[in-house]
């Protein structure tokens, strides 16, 4: 089998090569300065190749070399804090390559190849183990990085294992005849494996109320957020990523804008873990591959993320993998399989995008992992359709696929209402799984609050179509009261403000607090009502607005309470 | 490396912008081209397509004269523009020729035209007010250092005097800072180049400017040259030269407008509305090379502007380009129709960067509250606009009669000025304080009491 051979023809990221005679998917290096792509399409002699880079000035005759490999990222200790492209290239390390922008053909491996560890074996000489099964561990930041049995390896016996300080490529175990280094390689775009997927039934915590009680996320789960731009999905995503229970972060900014990842690139380093008090970033990936740089590694970022999220959940852990945006992805399909002149489908995008999105979001799972233990990959893709028209292609392929929705609405961004998750719209399929985990960690009634707070809204919405009409006067005065508490659920709870340094996250205890004077403030109003009190005494009453204030308080929790007090004299003081 | 002083008279095919060239030695794609007409005229190209068997060039300035006896030469290298502080100043063509009747511009470096992205890690986030002294931006939609702000515009809206205002009043607050301005108009009528070239020199905006005006009759190829050039214009003065620099681009529907003719023209699989499928990564690399460096002193800041296609904000032009850009300033005909200029429609508007650059320190520290309370009011007074019509202005309640009263007063006050009307962010956000002495205090509920007493006007 030939590994060298000539380009023959250029146009754009799109190159054919003749004289390799490779498999599917093989990396191969192309031209003198040997830019990295990858075998999309074999026509006879011809090798379609989709070049990760700027494929300016490269002429036809100047070699081509087949790696035989697959597209493959390198996983191991020093993952973590690391800032990649699209092909698992360090940024910082490019900058102190090449400077400020990033020209073409400079290679940089994933992980630093030079740095010493320190490994700490668990495993024994003797022990008998399999693909998957922690024989060792090494610290990294804040986490245990378990360094695991290569894919492959099944019932061998551990023939030696170190203890000390090693790099990445050193033995640190013999097993079944291999030297096993803590450095493994996975191909990309093979979903890794594991011992038994699970129900998602624990809820993915994310601090953001409307999420958490109004529409949560199963951990495991995928969830989608569409929104037109404009309507505040990336500070959503970001405060996901910030505050969600998840023990690692993977963040996929692909074809995003510069700006905003520069936003996350300096706010992570920054940001206080809210567990640890450490940096944030001491447990995050972030994958940044912006909407100008090569399309064919905006193609591949998804891939890279994911595989490395998967690495981590084979530990044990709760990996959030946030890819903004799916449909920078999707475009990216498209724009290649365009460049290929292949029969387009719907909206010029290629056949096969359900199948990838399928793909790729059936990697989500809460899994037994193959060493044992439980771990799961929650994806929260955002789709970015045309327009705000959720009947396009890529939206559509993808709520077939995951159960929640969040929607973002441009009205209540024009309202100033943060997050901007529509509460009629938006829904979870997770509901009545996740209902004994909040019954037995929240409360009791919670799940019944819920109900009542969605009700709640419902009835306002139902209300306000009355009011167009008729004006807010010539309701009844329960009527006008259900719509003060809705007001209420919407301002005081729903609302929350993502940069303010105390609402930005809401523990469930508080958020349900919050929910219950609410519910407290409806049912007082209603006894007032029928003791024969004031309609506009009773809703304008002065406690409402300490209760607005109070999530920014500091002392949050202490503010409730104050509330709750001022809430029982006020109203008794009405006569109720 | 090919040989550069070797012609081939070996044209097989010349269809639309296209030159199809055959049996040539290798020759690098996007590499530049010169081809010598049988009169002796020379005209410009770019290899689009390069294979053993055949090389596919764009000219530049249009095929009509061009046949199979012209002789094309492979220049070896990709494009570049010539760089020099003295183009400060100047009017240039599209392809970067004066048009001032002055001297050529006597380059300090070569640049390629095309940019590199910048590497995400060394960007600098943007967090410098700019202040363009229009209060419906300064005040509620802001501009920052290293932001891209496009205006969404239509066919008979006053997006050209916005541009031009904007072009004349933009002013970085701070000391020792250079500033300048890059204006790239494209595909402009003749009588548009007439009133920019007339405005620029009238206003004296000129003597900070780089101006480059691309013609609606110059060829396709050339239009989506003109901003290329321009960026790199700005990225030398930028981050060379350590100015801060605002590139204005009008009118980027002409722009892709030349994309879609050059890709039906290559006979590319088109994509939505015969856009090429390339269109939203083309974009991106216009767009994306605003912004800042870490440890570079300059800073490139860009308004794209484009009208949008009926008014269609999900025409595939505006969509594409709200998803690069961070945020946009709409403009609206009912706004324009009730003869308030700039129709800036603040509902739609969003500055996505404006946190970053106001508060203390940057603007005044009732920024963020004053804004808020003026869209929230804005935006209750005119939904309330809606129940009038049906139901009359008397069912109303004294608070909402308030809030109706305030969308007027907004829109007759804050969102009107003249085009000449220059306001410092301080007289904006002051006459915000004077709009809501007209509400009650209790509808006040975005801004913090403090402020509130500090500086909202005493009523005598």
């Amino acid at each position: 089998m030939s590994t060298e051979g000539v380009i023959y023809r250029v146009a754009g990221p799109v190159v054919t090569a003749t004289g390799i005679s490779p498999k599917m998917y093989d990396v191969v290096h192309v031209g003198n300065e040997q830019l990295m792509g990858e075998v999309i399409k074999i026509v006879g002699e011809y090798s379609i190749i989709q070049v990760y880079e700027d494929t300016d000035g490269i002429k036809p005759g100047e070699p081509v070399t087949n790696t035989g490999r697959p597209l493959s990222v390198e996983l191991g200790p020093g993952l973590l804090t690391s800032v990649y492209d699209g092909i698992q290239r360090p940024l910082p390390i490019l900058r102190e390559k090449m400077g400020d922008y990033i020209y073409r053909g400079v290679s940089a491996p994933g992980l630093d190849h030079s740095k010493k560890w320190d490994f700490v074996p668990t495993a024994k000489t003797g022990d008998v183990v399999s693909e998957g099964e922690v024989i060792g561990t090494v610290q990294e930041g804040p986490i245990v990085h378990k360094i695991m049995v290569p894919i492959g390896i099944k019932n061998a016996k551990v023939e030696n294992i170190k203890s000390g300080s090693f790099t990445i490529d050193e033995t640190v175990a013999t097993i079944g005849g291999k030297d096993v280094p803590m450095v493994q390689y996975w191909p990309v775009r093979n979903p890794r494996p594991v011992s038994e997927k699970y129900q998602p039934d624990i809820p993915l915590v994310t601090g953001l109320r409307v999420l958490d009680t109004m529409f949560p996320l199963a951990k495991g789960g995928a969830a989608a957020i569409p929104g037109a731009f404009g309507t505040g999905k990336t500070v959503t995503q970001q405060s996901l990523a910030k505050y969600s229970d998840a023990e690692i972060v993977v963040y996929i900014g692909c074809g995003e804008r510069g700006n905003e990842m520069t936003e996350v690139l300096t706010e992570f380093p920054e940001l206080k873990d809210p567990r640890t008090g450490e940096s944030l970033m001491k447990r995050t990936v972030l994958i940044a591959n912006t909407s100008n740089m090569p399309v064919a590694a905006r193609e591949a970022s998804v891939y890279t993320g994911m595989t490395i999220a998967e690495y981590f959940r084979d530990m044990g852990y709760n990996v959030a993998l946030m890819a903004d945006s799916t449909s920078r992805w999707a475009e990216a399909m498209r724009e290649i399989s365009s460049r290929l002149e292949e029969m387009p489908g719907e909206e010029g995008y290629p056949a096969y995008l359900a199948g990838r999105l399928s793909e790729f979001y059936e990697r989500a799972a809460r899994a037994k992992a193959l060493c044992g233990l439980d771990g799961s990959v929650s994806v929260i893709g955002a789709v970015s359709p045309p327009g705000g028209d959720l009947s396009e292609p890529v939206t559509q392929n993808t709520l077939r696929i995951v159960r929640v929705f969040w929607a973002l609405d441009t009205k209540l961004r024009e309202r100033r209402h943060f997050p901007t998750i529509n509460w009629l719209t938006s829904y979870t399929m997770y509901d009545r799984q996740l209902q004994a985990w909040f019954k037995q960690n929240v409360a009791d009634d919670f799940p019944a609050l819920k109900a009542w707070a969605m009700k709640t809204l419902q009835k306002e919405a139902e209300l306000q179509e009355v009011v167009q009409m008729v004006g807010s006067d010539s309701l009844p005065d329960e009527q006008k009261v259900t719509l003060e508490i809705a007001k209420m659920i919407r301002e005081i709870f729903l609302q929350q403000n993502a940069y303010h340094p105390v609402d930005c996250y809401c523990p469930l205890p508080r958020q349900y607090k919050m929910l219950t004077l609410i519910k407290k403030y409806s049912d007082l109003a209603e006894k007032a009502l029928v003791s024969g009190a004031q309609v506009d005494k009773i809703v304008h009453l002065p406690v409402r607005t300490r209760f607005n204030q109070s999530k920014y308080e500091e002392n949050v929790d202490e503010e409730l309470a104050g509330v709750e007090a001022d809430m029982d004299s006020q109203f008794a003081a009405l006569g109720a | 490396m090919a040989d550069i002083s070797k012609e081939y008279k070996t044209i097989s095919q010349i269809a639309g912008p296209l030159v199809y060239v055959k049996n040539t030695e290798p020759v690098g794609y996007k590499e530049m081209v010169n081809i010598r007409l049988s009169d002796g005229s020379m005209r410009r190209g770019q290899v689009l397509d390069s294979s053993g068997d055949i090389v596919v060039v764009q000219v530049f300035e249009g095929t009509s004269g061009i046949d199979k006896d012209a002789s094309v030469r492979f220049l070896g290298e990709t494009m570049k523009m010539p760089v020099s502080k003295d183009m400060l100043g100047r009017i240039l063509s599209g392809s970067g020729k004066p048009l001032d009747g002055g001297a050529d511009i006597v380059p300090e470096d070569e640049r390629e035209i095309l940019g590199a992205a910048i590497n995400p890690w060394a960007r600098d986030s943007p967090s410098d007010f700019i202040q363009t002294g229009i209060s419906t931006i300064d005040g509620m939609n802001t501009l920052v250092r290293g932001q891209k702000l496009p205006i969404f515009s239509a066919s008979g809206l006053p997006h050209n005097e916005i541009a031009l205002q904007i072009a004349r009043q933009a002013k970085v607050r701070g000391e020792n800072e250079e500033f300048a301005v890059v204006f790239i108009a494209m595909g402009i009528t003749n009588e548009e180049k007439q009133m920019f070239m007339k405005e620029f020199e009238r206003t004296g905006a000129l003597k900070n400017a780089v101006v480059f005006l691309n013609l609606a009759d110059d060829p396709a190829v050339e239009r989506t040259l003109t901003p290329r050039l321009g960026l790199t214009t700005a990225e030398y003065m930028a981050f060379d030269l350590g100015m801060q620099v605002l590139v204005i681009m009008t009118d980027i529907t002409n722009y892709c407008e030349a994309l879609r003719q050059i890709g039906a023209a290559r006979e590319e699989v088109p994509g939505r509305r015969g856009y090429p499928g390339y269109m939203y990564t083309d974009l991106a690399q216009l767009y994306e090379r605003a912004g800042r460096i870490k440890g570079k002193k300059g800073s490139i800041t860009q308004i794209p502007i484009l009208s949008m296609p009926g008014g269609d904000i999900t025409h595939p032009i505006p969509d594409l380009s709200g998803y690069i850009t961070e945020g946009q300033i709409v403009l609206s005909m009912d706004l324009h129709r009730n003869g308030i200029y700039p129709p800036i429609n603040v509902s739609s508007s969003l500055s996505r960067l404006m946190g970053g650059g106001t508060g203390e320190g940057k603007t005044r520290e009732d920024h963020k509250g004053v804004s808020d309370q003026l869209y929230a009011a804005y935006a209750e007074g005119k939904d309330l606009r809606g129940l009038v019509a049906i139901v009359g202005k008397d069912s109303l309640s004294e608070m909402d009669r308030k809030l109706l009263d305030f969308a007027d007063v907004f829109e007759d006050r804050f969102v009107r000025q003249g085009p000449e009307e220059d306001r410092s962010i301080e007289q904006t956000l002051d006459l915000g304080w004077e709009l809501f002495t007209n509400l009650d205090l209790e509808q006040i509920t975005k801004i913090s009491r403090k402020y509130i007493e500090k500086y909202m006007p005493k009523k005598e």
